[in-house]
């Protein structure tokens, strides 16, 4: 059926039979989290189990099955891994921000931020409130 | 004004760009021509240089990077499994003081803590210099500001400023 | 032998990813406010990425990584352009 496969040596198809299957295992959980997360500012960290490991696993994993089928070295997965870390922390900044300011009602830059996290210690305490 | 402002982005981008595409002769001057345009434009975007004092500590950073991303993986990974030690779960926020103020330096400590699972950046006062940070199995709050203070924000002085 | 190693676990990789893109979905429908349905976008559109990735592996070909690579950065543009909305209220300013 699939001949590319069974040209990849025994030992490297388990290095990347674990090497995938931990990372979308890793990516599972992630999505596990954010469902069963309860405020928002826990299910923030839930995606970045799929976007580090996750995706390192799942990127090693492919790397080397087609540098092992293919003719030459593929580093190609080397380039979406750079992506995913550096973009990553840009759009979980820029969404934590979004969320403290449409929480707190204030700016995030207040004068006295303690009385912000205050704010959202009792907004997280709700829970799932239907507020938009 | 200098022919490549940013050397270093310069020959990075020809790198992903033969990456990408191939490894010939022709893809390397094409590959040279955009980058070298790409570098010019980031010049006229941002032009003040980065000076790493000590780029010798950067893989030292790397490798404990990547080992805390690894074990707090597994430490998330674990709190979502057990439903957060059965209830017992405490999230919360914590103030960091930081006497890191290099745009760069700043930066590169973002990333570092919104890519480990379980420390979300979530806003930084310029003026004060005060960071908020998330984070999402709370035990004790002086033992985070130790990490980030002494395990991170030391190394990226050292390096930027 | 290498190749039923293979198969099986790039099968349940698969499972695992359609699962994950499953359970974001319901957070995306779920909600409950705004920002949570961004944050599940995001993580939908990465769990996407590596199915095509881990699809590209089992067919041998890849052509599917290349289309990997334009939803990792269309996607990242997508949610800042979301989170700034949110923020601002309008994307660009």
């Amino acid at each position: 059926m699939t001949s590319h496969l069974a040209q990849v040596p025994l030992w490297a198809a388990i290095v990347i039979a674990v090497l995938v299957v931990l990372g979308s295992g890793l990516t599972l959980l992630g999505a596990l989290g954010l469902v069963r997360l309860s405020s928002f500012f826990d299910r923030i960290h839930a995606p970045t189990l799929g976007t580090s490991w996750g995706t390192a696993g799942v990127m090693l994993g492919s790397a080397l099955l087609f540098t092992l089928t293919g003719d030459r070295l593929v580093i190609h997965e080397i380039v979406i891994g750079a992506l995913m870390m550096t973009t990553t922390p840009v759009t979980l900044m820029i969404l934590g921000r979004a969320a403290l300011s449409r929480n707190g009602g204030a700016r995030p830059r207040a004068a006295n931020p303690a009385s912000i996290t205050a704010g959202l210690d009792a907004d997280a305490a709700e829970g799932g409130s239907d507020r938009r | 004004m200098r022919i490549l402002p940013h050397a270093l982005l310069t020959l990075l981008l020809v790198l992903v760009w033969m990456v990408l595409t191939s490894f010939s002769p022709g893809q390397l001057i094409l590959g040279s021509v955009v980058a070298i345009f790409a570098g010019r434009a980031f010049a006229a975007l941002t032009p003040d240089r980065t000076r790493l004092r000590r780029p010798d500590l950067i893989l030292r950073l790397v490798l404990i990077v990547a080992a805390d991303i690894a074990r707090s993986n597994v430490a998330v990974a674990r709190l979502i499994l057990t439903g957060g030690r059965h209830g017992q779960r405490h999230s919360g926020f914590v103030h960091i003081p930081l006497d890191l103020r290099e745009p760069n330096g700043l930066a590169t400590l973002a990333l570092i803590v919104t890519a480990t699972p379980g420390t979300a950046w979530l806003d930084y006062d310029p003026d004060s210099g005060e960071l908020l940070l998330h984070v999402f199995d709370l035990v004790d709050e002086a033992g985070w500001i130790d990490l980030v203070k002494n395990r991170y924000e030391a190394l990226l002085l050292e390096i930027f400023q | 032998m290498s190749e039923t190693i293979l198969t099986v676990a790039l099968t349940l990789s698969q499972l695992c990813l359609v699962l994950a893109m499953l359970l974001a979905t319901l957070r995306l429908l779920r909600g409950p406010r705004a920002q949570d349905r961004v944050l599940s976008l995001d993580a939908l559109y990465v769990c996407g990425m590596l199915l095509l990735v881990v699809t590209g592996m089992r067919l041998g070909s890849s052509y599917l990584f290349e289309g990997a690579l334009i939803i990792g950065a269309l996607g990242f543009v997508s949610t800042v352009a979301l989170s700034k909305f949110l923020l601002r209220g309008e994307v660009i300013e």
